[in-house]
């Protein structure tokens, strides 16, 4: 089983060298700190930013620069600053060429609910749907089961959601799966340790199950 | 003859702001945020007041304030996870509230002062957000029809500003402020440093002046920070 670093790290491996990247919050910012030498890539932050870099030095630590999340970072080489407006044209617009986001649930069909938990929780969507309407490929990261136990990969989402059929990817703490374009969840890697059988245990929503399926190589 | 735009200060500049008005405040967090206009405006007790902005604030600071003393009556913002009190009056149905994507927020502001009154756009389709509105099919996607925002009164906070109202803002405290500057009747500017005239370099202005109404130099700035996240020199 991986834990969110685990997470980062195998998803790492999908960004393309010469890509733009949206990071979300959570374990898809942690993926910046896995991308491999010699791939090179532009982290966007949808608050004005292409080009971030890491997190300041104690004491260099600037109001006037954060990302989405709100936290102190700093600019690579070469960023770019720019308004809100500016940063949507460049998603909708598909400028940004992949969005790495977390979700509560992810249904078959490749729809995402990651905002609202009616009655509960209202945190509001921030750019999610932007991001999810528009990317060219989009990768959920999250945890495969919720605090319950119960699978956050479902037929269907029972939660109110973020995009419609727009998910391409799912990594979880237990596997890899390509969500297919008839619907359906297709097993690719299994994570270290996590059997065929576990996997099919947590998988509320249709998996399609073919063959050997390897384990995630980590590198 | 370039024109002045330049006002005493912040009461001057919130001259005409009264009870069930509709703002639009730029920041994104509290980065970038009018500090001083929204003091003000928590000193002047105006109530009943619909305010546009991404997020609501912390608890004790930025639109937090005016949410304390419950002179918002509706939010129109994209993410208000930050705020307790917020999410106190919003369960509890005293506040009123509009999420929309954040793209659609400042793609909205953008138009209200570009003379579009709407525009189709992806996000939000099959969702809540898209309950109610139009759909149509572009290039074999569904898109859904969004109406322009403006305000009486737009409040943004600049870094450098001049008397004609040209602004320049500084780092990721540009956000929201450039779209909605020019969806103001009135747009009010706080800037850190008004320079003199003909200081700002032309080529380098992120908002040209003819949208900007007013403008002045902040009393004071605090520029709180949200999330304080470092890495260690060694």
């Amino acid at each position: 089983m991986l834990d969110k670093n685990g997470i980062a790290q195998r998803i790492a491996q999908e960004v393309e060298h010469g890509q733009y990247v949206n990071l979300g919050i959570g374990i898809p910012t942690l993926v910046a700190n896995f991308i491999p030498e010699g791939i090179d890539v532009e982290f966007q932050s949808e608050n004005g930013i292409l080009g971030m870099g890491p997190f300041p030095f104690e004491g260099e630590e600037d109001a006037d620069m954060i990302n989405a999340g709100k936290q102190t970072v700093t600019l690579e080489k070469g960023a770019v600053l720019f308004d809100s407006a500016t940063s949507f044209a460049m998603i909708r617009g598909q400028h940004v060429q992949l969005t790495i986001l977390g979700a509560m649930e992810v249904s078959e069909t490749g729809d995402i609910a990651n905002w609202k938990i009616p009655g509960k929780m209202v945190k509001g969507m921030g750019g999610a749907m932007d991001l999810v309407a528009s990317a060219d490929n989009i990768i959920v990261a999250m945890m495969h089961t919720n605090r319950a136990g119960e699978s956050k990969v479902l037929p269907k989402c029972s939660l109110p959601l973020t995009g419609v059929n727009c998910v391409k990817k799912v990594v979880t703490n237990m596997a890899v799966l390509d969500i297919l374009p008839e619907g359906g969840f297709k097993l690719l890697e299994r994570a270290p340790g996590v059997s065929v059988e576990e996997i099919v245990a947590a998988t509320a929503g249709k998996l399609i199950v073919e063959g050997e399926i390897p384990e995630m190589n980590l590198g | 003859m370039a024109m002045n735009k330049l006002v005493s200060g912040v009461e001057e500049a919130l001259e005409g702001v009264h009870d069930d008005m509709t703002f639009m405040l730029g920041g994104f967090g509290l980065c970038g945020i009018p500090e001083n206009c929204i003091a003000e405006l928590r000193k002047r007790g105006i109530k009943n007041l619909t305010c546009i902005s991404n997020n609501a604030g912390v608890d004790d600071f930025g639109l937090g304030l005016l949410l304390q003393t419950r002179q918002i009556k509706k939010m129109i913002s994209s993410y208000v996870g930050e705020n307790d009190e917020f999410e106190r009056q919003m369960l509890s149905g005293e506040l009123e509230v509009d999420l929309i994507p954040q793209g659609s927020l400042a793609e909205r502001c953008l138009a209200g002062g570009a003379g579009i009154p709407a525009f189709f756009t992806p996000a939000g389709y099959g969702t809540e957000v898209g309950e109610g509105k139009e759909v149509r099919m572009f290039n074999g996607k569904p898109h859904i029809l969004e109406a322009a925002l403006t305000a009486d009164f737009a409040f943004v906070k600049a870094w450098k500003g001049d008397s004609s109202g040209n602004l320049v803002f500084k780092g990721t405290a540009r956000n929201f402020n450039p779209p909605m500057a020019m969806a103001g009747k009135i747009t009010v500017a706080e800037v850190e440093e008004l320079v003199p005239l003909g200081e700002l370099d032309p080529n380098f202005v992120h908002t040209p002046g003819i949208f900007v109404q007013r403008i002045f130099q902040g009393a004071s700035f605090e520029k709180r920070i949200e999330q304080r996240t470092v890495r260690s020199k060694n």
